[in-house]
C-alpha cells in the first residue's frame, strides 16, 4: 500500500496486524498469510462439497490468457480501464540501455516495450470458452475452475484487489438450461454464505462498463436481469460488497467462439464466481481476526 | 421534407449503418422494438455515438438508458428534445 494515497481502512490495518495479509507497496496486491490461505482453502472445499454431485469438469488456467480472447470479445471497448496487457522488450542490446537511463531519470519507460501475445486474465470464465468451440451435447457443458483474475482498480480498500482468485462455474446449453442453473446457484450461494454467519443478500447488478456508452450497457444488463450479486457488509460506512456474481451471457460467448447447439443455434452460457479473498475478508470482518474465536458452528462448517 | 421527416430519415440511416439490424432500417415501423430487430446493447452504443455526431448533441447520463433506444420513435423524441435544448 503506497503511503501517499488515502489512509488505509481500519479493516486493512487489522488484517495486516494479525498477519492475515502482507503489504507489498502497491494497492490491491497484498500477500496472503497462512491463516488467510487456510480459511480460503476450506471455503473452496465447501464449494466442492455442495457441488459434488453436479458432475462439473474441474480445470485451472494460468493468470494469463491469449490476447486474442479479449480482442474477440471487444473487451477493450467495454473495459479498457481494467485491462492488464503483458508487454515485453523485443529490441536489441543497444536499445535496452534506454531502460536504465529512463529509470534513473525517473522517466516512464513503457513506450520501449511492445505487446506480447498474452494479457492478464480479466474474468475467471474467459479462458475456457475457446475449448467449447463446436457442437454442444444435449446435456450441455459444465466446468468449474480456480483462476486468478486481474483488474486494474488500485484501491486502499482490502476488498478491492488488482489480483484475486475466483472459484468459477460455467454452464453451456440452451437458454432454459443455463438460466435454471444460474437461479439454482444463486439460492445455493446465498444459503452457503448465510450458513457461515454472513449477512448475505442478493440483488440485480451490472458490470463496471467504461464511459458514457458503458452506462447504456449497464442499464441494459440491469433491465434484463442478466447479472445478480450476493452482497455482504464488509467495509464500514460503505454499501455491501459483492462476494459472488451470477451472470447470464445469452448468446454472447456462443456466437464469439462458434459454440453451437445441435439445432445449429449459438449456445447460451452463464457463469458464477465466488470471490474467494472477499469471502475470507468478510469472514474476518464478521467474526473477528482470530478464527479460534469464531462461533463454533462456523468453525465446524469450515473444518477449523 | 419537414425537419421531422429529415430526422426520421437520418435516424434510419444511422441505424442501417451502426445498428447491425436483421431488417432494412428503412422498412422498420416507427414504434417497433429495435431489440426485436436485433439491436444489441453493443450496437446501441455505436448508434448513440453516431447520433451525437450527426445531430451535434450529447446524451446526458440520465438519458443513457435502454428506454431511449427502444424504437425509432423514442430515439427521435430524445433527439428532438436535445436539439431543441441545444
Amino acid at each position: 500500500m503506497s503511503g501517499a494515497s488515502a489512509p488505509p481502512t481500519s479493516l486493512y490495518d487489522g488484517l495486516v496486524e494479525h498477519g492475515l495479509i502482507i503489504p507489498v507497496g502497491v494497492q490491491g496486491a497484498f500477500g496472503r498469510g497462512a491463516v488467510f490461505e487456510l480459511v480460503l482453502a476450506r471455503f473452496n472445499a465447501l464449494v466442492d462439497e455442495i457441488s459434488r454431485d453436479d458432475g462439473a469438469r474441474y480445470c485451472v488456467f494460468p493468470p494469463v490468457i491469449s490476447r486474442k480472447i479479449i480482442e474477440k470479445l471487444n473487451y477493450m471497448d467495454s473495459f479498457p480501464h481494467l485491462c492488464g496487457a503483458v508487454c515485453s522488450y523485443f529490441g536489441d542490446e543497444r536499445g535496452s540501455k534506454g531502460f536504465s537511463q529512463r529509470i534513473a531519470a525517473g522517466e516512464p519507460w513503457g513506450d520501449l516495450l511492445q505487446m506480447t501475445d498474452v494479457v492478464l486474465n480479466p474474468a475467471a470464465c474467459y479462458p475456457v470458452y475457446p475449448s467449447f468451440t463446436g457442437v454442444v451435447p444435449d446435456s450441455g457443458h459444465l466446468v468449474t475452475m480456480f483462476n486468478w483474475v486481474f483488474r486494474h482498480e488500485p484501491s486502499p480498500q482490502p476488498t478491492r484487489m488488482q489480483s484475486f482468485r475466483v472459484r468459477e462455474f460455467v454452464r453451456v446449453g440452451t437458454p432454459a438450461q443455463v438460466v435454471e442453473w444460474r437461479d439454482m446457484w444463486l439460492q445455493r450461494g446465498l444459503t452457503l454464505l448465510q450458513s457461515l454467519g454472513l449477512d448475505a443478500v442478493s440483488d440485480v447488478a451490472s458490470d463496471p462498463f467504461f464511459g458514457r456508452a458503458g452506462k447504456i450497457m449497464a442499464a441494459s444488463q440491469a433491465q434484463q436481469q442478466l447479472k445478480f450479486e450476493v452482497l455482504v457488509p464488509v467495509n464500514d460506512g460503505d454499501s455491501p460488497t459483492a462476494v459472488c456474481s451470477f451472470n447470464y451471457h445469452q448468446q454472447y460467448f456462443g456466437s464469439a467462439f462458434d459454440i453451437v447447439l445441435p439445432s445449429g443455434e449459438p449456445a447460451s452460457t452463464a457463469c458464477l464466481g465466488f470471490g474467494l479473498e472477499r469471502i475470507v475478508i468478510a469472514l474476518f470482518k464478521t467474526h473477528g481476526f482470530d478464527p479460534a474465536r469464531w462461533p463454533g458452528a462456523v468453525r465446524t462448517k469450515l473444518g477449523l | 421534407m419537414s425537419s421531422k421527416e429529415q430526422q426520421d430519415e437520418s435516424i434510419r440511416q444511422i441505424l442501417a449503418e451502426h445498428g447491425r439490424l436483421a431488417a432494412p432500417a428503412s422498412s422498420i415501423a416507427r414504434d417497433a422494438e429495435l431489440s426485436a430487430h436485433g439491436l444489441t446493447s453493443h450496437a446501441t452504443v455505436n448508434v448513440m455515438l453516431a447520433l451525437e455526431e450527426h445531430f451535434g448533441i450529447e446524451f446526458p447520463d440520465q438519458m443513457l438508458t435502454r428506454g431511449v433506444f427502444t424504437s425509432i420513435a423514442t430515439i427521435q423524441a430524445a433527439v428532438e428534445k436535445l436539439v431543441d435544448a441545444g
